[in-house]
């Protein structure tokens, strides 16, 4: 047996109608999206370059989505039920980072956002997300590459917790009152992800030979990309020595070696952000006017 | 005399969180202002976490319960300053324990490079059930952002600490 496809614009065409009565405000992709900078004052402050701060929440904003995307791919997947949840609370943390900085390039800079039908419903953050080509992404390659064991998940997130806090701490004090208030929420969240991190990393070098064989091959997998993510962060010359002493701190403490292994060469990304954002934007993509 | 925007924003300080629904959005400290602006309310409210999706909820139910009263109702969000749970109310804070969970200690003190902390995050945590001090972290991370897990030693109850951030 068939179903018709129920026209959403019908008034007896969906089998969904008189569900929520006139309540359309829990429909999941729904007429009235909220903003997540609603009432939130997004001029751009004089002396700024509005396409320079658009590019640069860009920047954070990929970073934070890619990077949410790949963690969450553990749920269901990971050592037990307690990482699980960390790990997913982790990725909607960067979530909601990203939807606040997307949000914030479009509002500096509009021309930045992707042109969607006449009528679409699609947030300026959701354009940015869902409707961008790889190309177009300015997340650094340590959050694209693609997920390995958990001991790569763990040197991966220290290293990116790591220095993204160290540049947020910095952004506090932005010029730009918007990403200043976004990063002073998001220190609150990246120390947790760093102290996790930390603890993990510490805890599988000390662990048992497999887990530290695991721990060290994850870090040695990912050093090649440390290089590019401390420069994309490096917001001033303090970075980078805050950062060595708080990796040094936990190498240290680890008993591991910093990887000896030369940086990726090029720039970019690599194939495995293409195929990452096939899955992540192929539903979007295929209701750009928000209706099925 | 009570004026409109003190008769709104008892109204919106009823509404309750939708993940903590023993707190009002008033004793979570996520409610930050009401104010009256060209004959509609408007109300503020700040994210715990950036990625809270109890936002659009509390948004939600905050337009109902003043629509239902007859108010035309806004809801704007504030980023800053950044919530802290030192927000939460000492009524909050009740609700929380008699609800079985555990309130947030101090948040801690901003300003400067923050320190690494390896070992699990020291808090005196009491079992909201038998009391006792004899408390042992399961996981910094639960069931929302806001909430760490732990487990009784003594009695084994396990119970929700809300974090301090």
């Amino acid at each position: 047996m068939s179903h018709s496809t129920p026209d959403p614009n019908d008034e007896h065409g969906s089998v969904y109608d008189g569900l929520l009565g006139t309540d359309t405000s829990q429909w999941a992709f729904g007429t009235d999206f909220e903003d997540p900078l609603a009432g939130v004052d997004t001029t751009v402050p004089d002396g700024l370059d509005a396409g320079e701060l658009a590019a640069h929440c860009l920047q954070l904003g990929d970073d934070a989505l890619v990077m949410s995307h790949r963690l969450s791919e553990w749920c269901s997947n990971a050592p037990d039920l307690e990482e699980d949840i960390a790990l997913a609370n982790i990725a909607l943390d960067l979530l909601g980072q990203a939807r606040l900085l997307l949000a914030r390039a479009a509002t500096a800079d509009p021309s930045v956002v992707p042109t969607l039908p006449e009528g679409s419903p699609v947030p300026v953050e959701d354009a940015l997300a869902f409707f961008r080509e790889a190309v177009d992404f300015r997340n650094v390659r340590l959050v694209e590459v693609p997920n390995g064991d958990f001991g790569h998940t763990v040197a991966r997130l220290l290293l990116f917790a790591t220095v993204r806090l160290a540049a947020f701490e910095r952004h506090t004090a932005h010029r730009d009152p918007v990403l200043a208030a976004i990063a002073a929420k998001g220190v609150k969240e990246l120390t947790y992800h760093r102290d996790y991190a930390g603890r993990w990393f510490l805890t599988l070098a000390q662990g048992t030979e497999e887990s530290r064989r695991r721990l060290v091959g994850g870090l040695t997998a990912v050093w090649p990309l440390y290089a590019e993510l401390a420069r994309a962060y490096s917001v001033d010359e303090t970075v980078g020595p805050e950062v060595d002493v708080v990796l040094d701190q936990i190498l240290a403490v680890s008993g591991v070696e910093r990887p000896e292994v030369a940086p990726m060469a090029g720039t970019g990304h690599t194939e495995a952000l293409s195929r990452m954002l096939a899955e992540m934007q192929v539903v979007a993509r295929a209701h750009p006017r928000g209706l099925w | 005399m009570r004026t409109v925007t003190d008769t709104a924003y008892a109204l919106a300080a009823s509404v309750t969180d939708p993940e903590l629904p023993m707190l009002t959005l008033e004793d979570l400290g996520v409610l930050r202002d009401v104010r009256e602006s060209g004959g509609e309310v408007v109300v503020t409210i700040t994210p715990t976490y950036s990625g809270c999706p109890a936002m659009a909820t509390m948004r939600d139910d905050l337009v109902h319960r003043l629509t239902d009263a007859g108010y035309a109702a806004r809801v704007e969000v504030s980023l800053s300053p950044a919530w802290s749970s030192d927000w939460i109310s000492e009524r909050g804070r009740q609700a929380l324990r008699q609800h079985g969970l555990s309130a947030p200690g101090p948040a801690p003190r901003s300003g400067g490079p923050i320190p690494l902390t390896l070992m699990p995050t020291a808090r005196a945590v009491d079992c909201p059930r038998c009391g006792s001090a004899h408390t042992e972290l399961t996981s910094e991370y639960g069931a929302t952002a806001c909430k760490a897990l732990y487990r009784c030693a003594d009695c084994l109850e396990p119970f929700e600490h809300v974090k301090e951030i």
